[in-house]
């Protein structure tokens, strides 16, 4: 990582926060404001469903020491709306993020390494038009930068990218995670789960 | 009984379906919550609420302030003599934001407050219309919860969810904000059932005994163990179980401002105040004990000074329902999560009877070094101005620690907390983390609601009076009985402090003029009395505390005093100075 000097240097590392939520009006902007609160940037931000129905998955990414992330997360776990907080090293992830790039027609007609180097990078048309073709790859942060560059001498006409959206690992790991927070944290984690097939019995609006 | 109301008494018990419109079934839900005072401020879009309550005036006082600023410190001073959650209305645009410094000061206190504002039509939202504003957004960062009601259907569920949110748990404010046609509407109103659940909200850490026994032996092990209690132990309406703890375990107990009272003053285990202004014992002392046990408070900055020489020699446990609390400040060694009611006795249970009576008398004997060096001279300076302290212990005499004392924001704030006797729990109210001037006087309003047969007592400065007086027309109008005392020292007094101390005496727009505060008091037909002279003070304290009604007592007092001992800004608790 290009980071990893900066880590030694100061602490700080990228963490993945996992926030499961009610999916609710203004959830959002009470997550937002306990990072600009304390004038943290946030690096990337999704929401999505979960694997629960009308539970939603945040994933924000950001660049702090593990102590500030740590209190972040309580916070964030504090909103009477959030259900639970995880917070994750990139080795405890598997992550994604997608990046689509719109490219003149014919300069990939013209050019076959054009389409040679889309292929390395496990890119794919999407949308293929007289006049532009539009690619999506999917990887890293590296991986999509790195087709930029390689995209750019072509006459790249757009290039959008989403933000990261992350699993946190195998089972093993994630225990281990979840025995990490039982010690710091009251909670035994069935609680967390308890109510979540059962909505029509619980108090809900 | 008008036949809205009629109909929404008979459905409550019968669970039958009758049309009522959100207005009516807001306050039948309010009715049903045990809310029996309002205090607001009506306008274009509360109408509607304001129209419905017209046929409430027998089950549901309302109290016209004359600034929602005033509205809700007073819900605030209500809940906190009460015990119960603060009511409060106010209509959308400059009516809500008029609440803001209220709801911070609430959310930084865990004060339980459900705050009621009107909105404009569901239609009208985001197009500028006449008073809209975007309260939930404004109001997110100092609530504890809100919520935008555009639909008459929501407010039953939605008002039972902001009571169990605000009152549960870590307490705190809560917002709706209430659309007009919702406070219109018709539908079919089913009774108001309380809320007892919410499943993404849990109000107490589950207790993990294994944490109370490592607590217990960190304790039965200590041979300076010391305790710092805040308002988590009001809070929890656990004052029995924690005197119990503190009896048993023999150990020193010191409080932030917000947990004086807990137990009282002269407990012979009491050691007094922490923190900037507190005590010198238990400032120094909290660089010398081997456990710190802090109980239901978050260590402020202003408590602690600097952290990186804060009890650095010290085992902490901290006990606090809040898990965001644990480890925010100071690191603890045993976190003890959750509500101290329960996990109080566990401790109590396990910790051995002693008396640490080596360790009490060095207590004691900073006791004694601040008596002769600060408290003598301030509570019996014989001659010379009369200072703020002589006040306070001249005030104590009379009510003898059975008044509630509501302060406002400064140096009289500290001195009346240093100085004031409690002898009963929920008797000093404060605005303590936000530390918010014109905070006295409408909390006092509202703390005379909340405890009505208590002697309250308001100790305001000259400065931070003339930021709320307005209030005096709610006093006048209602008719409540609040002692209000003004220590004027013709100056901001903390800040000319501070300018002395640490700015070489440049006083930069401290100094502050008054206008005839008893002439005043009297144009709103409140009584009242100045008094210069030191032998004059007795007796007009006397007269303030025996007059029918409301009271305003304006006591000159020393122009350049400063209230010490003081732990100066990035220093450590150690570094206390005497003067």
């Amino acid at each position: 990582m290009s980071n990893s000097n900066e880590t030694e240097l100061n602490g700080k590392q990228e963490f993945t926060i996992t926030v499961y939520t009610e999916n609710r009006i203004g959830i959002l902007n009470r997550i937002a404001i306990i990072f600009s609160r304390r004038k943290i940037n946030i690096e990337s931000l999704n929401t999505s469903p979960s694997e629960i129905e009308h539970i939603h998955r945040f994933n924000i990414l950001i660049h702090e020491t593990e102590d500030v992330v740590r209190k972040l997360a309580r916070q964030i776990e504090k909103q009477v709306e959030v259900l639970k907080v995880y917070y994750n090293t990139n080795e405890d992830i598997i992550w994604q993020e997608m990046a689509l790039y719109k490219v003149p027609t014919d300069t990939i007609a013209e050019k076959v390494s054009v389409e040679r180097l889309l292929r390395e990078f496990g890119a794919r048309a999407v949308v293929i038009r007289k006049d532009y073709t539009v690619f999506e790859a999917t990887g890293h942060r590296e991986e999509t930068d790195k087709l930029i560059e390689v995209l750019q001498p072509y006459g790249l006409i757009e290039f959008v990218r989403s933000a990261r959206v992350a699993i946190i690992k195998d089972s093993d790991g994630f225990n281990r995670k979840l025995r990490e927070f039982e010690r710091r944290d009251p909670g035994e984690e069935v609680i967390e789960n308890e109510f979540l097939d059962k909505e029509k019995n619980v108090f809900s609006m | 009984m008008t036949t809205a109301q009629a109909e929404a008494a008979t459905l409550t018990e019968t669970k039958t379906t009758t049309q009522v419109t959100g207005s009516v079934a807001l306050l039948e839900g309010l009715i049903a919550e045990g809310t029996d005072t309002i205090f607001g401020y009506p306008g274009g879009a509360i109408m509607p609420i304001y129209d419905a309550l017209y046929d409430y005036k027998e089950k549901l006082s309302h109290i016209l302030v004359r600034h929602e600023q005033g509205g809700i410190h007073a819900g605030q001073g209500y809940a906190r003599s009460s015990g119960k959650v603060g009511v409060v209305f106010a209509t959308s645009g400059p009516g809500a934001t008029n609440l803001v410094t209220g709801l911070a000061d609430a959310q930084i206190d865990s004060t339980p407050l459900v705050c009621i504002t009107g909105q404009v039509y569901a239609h009208l939202l985001g197009t500028d219309a006449f008073q809209e504003t975007d309260v939930i957004n404004i109001t997110t960062p100092v609530t504890k919860w809100n919520y935008q009601v555009t639909d008459a259907n929501e407010i039953p569920a939605v008002l039972a969810k902001a009571f169990y949110i605000a009152r549960s748990g870590r307490p705190g404010p809560v917002l709706i904000d209430i659309t007009k046609n919702a406070q219109l509407q018709l539908f079919d109103y089913e009774g108001y059932t309380p809320c007892e659940h919410i499943r993404s909200y849990r109000p107490k850490p589950n207790v993990r005994t294994e944490y109370i026994a490592k607590a217990a032996a960190l304790i039965n092990g200590a041979k300076k163990p010391f305790i710092l209690f805040g308002q988590g132990v009001l809070l929890g309406e656990a004052e029995k179980e924690f005197k119990a703890f503190v009896e048993k375990s023999g150990i020193p107990a010191a409080w932030t401002i917000l947990g004086a009272g807990a137990i009282p003053t002269d407990h012979p285990l009491n050691v007094g105040m922490l923190g900037m202004h507190g005590n010198y014992g238990p400032n120094v002392q909290t660089n010398a004990c081997d456990v710190l046990i802090a109980i239901g408070m978050r260590f402020d900055d202003r408590v602690t000074g600097r952290l990186d020489k804060y009890a650095k020699q010290a085992k902490v446990i901290h006990l606090d329902i809040d898990p965001a609390e644990i480890d925010k400040n100071v690191k603890a060694d045993v976190p003890v999560w959750g509500d101290c009611k329960e996990t109080l006795p566990l401790l109590t249970a396990l910790v051995e009877e002693k008396t640490h009576t080596q360790w009490l008398a060095e207590f004691r004997a900073y006791d004694k070094t601040e008596q002769e060096t600060v408290i003598q001279n301030e509570l019996n300076p014989g001659s010379g101005e009369m200072t703020m302290g002589e006040v306070v212990n001249k005030l104590n005499e009379l009510t003898k620690g059975d008044a509630i004392i509501v302060t406002d924001v400064g140096q009289h704030q500290m001195v009346a907390c240093r100085y004031a006797k409690f002898n009963r729990t929920r008797s000093n109210v404060t605005s303590g983390g936000l530390g918010t001037m014109g905070f006295g006087l409408p909390a006092a309003i509202g703390a005379k609601f909340g405890a009505q047969d208590k002697t309250v007592v308001a100790i305001i400065g000259d400065g931070g009076f003339q930021m709320t007086l307005q209030e005096l027309g709610t006093i006048m109008q209602s008719g409540i009985d609040v002692k209000i005392m003004i220590l004027n020292n013709r100056f901001l007094g903390m800040v000319r402090q501070w300018q002395q101390l640490f700015h070489e005496k440049r006083y930069s727009f401290v100094d502050i003029t008054s206008p005839d505060f008893v002439k005043l008091a009297e144009s709103y037909y409140i009584a009242g009395k100045k008094v210069s002279e030191r032998e004059d003070l007795g007796a007009a304290l006397e007269e303030m505390l025996n007059h029918k009604g409301s009271y305003l007592l304006e006591v000159m007092v020393a122009k350049e005093h400063n209230v010490f001992p003081m732990v100066p800004q990035g220093s450590s608790v150690s570094e206390i100075r005497l003067k």
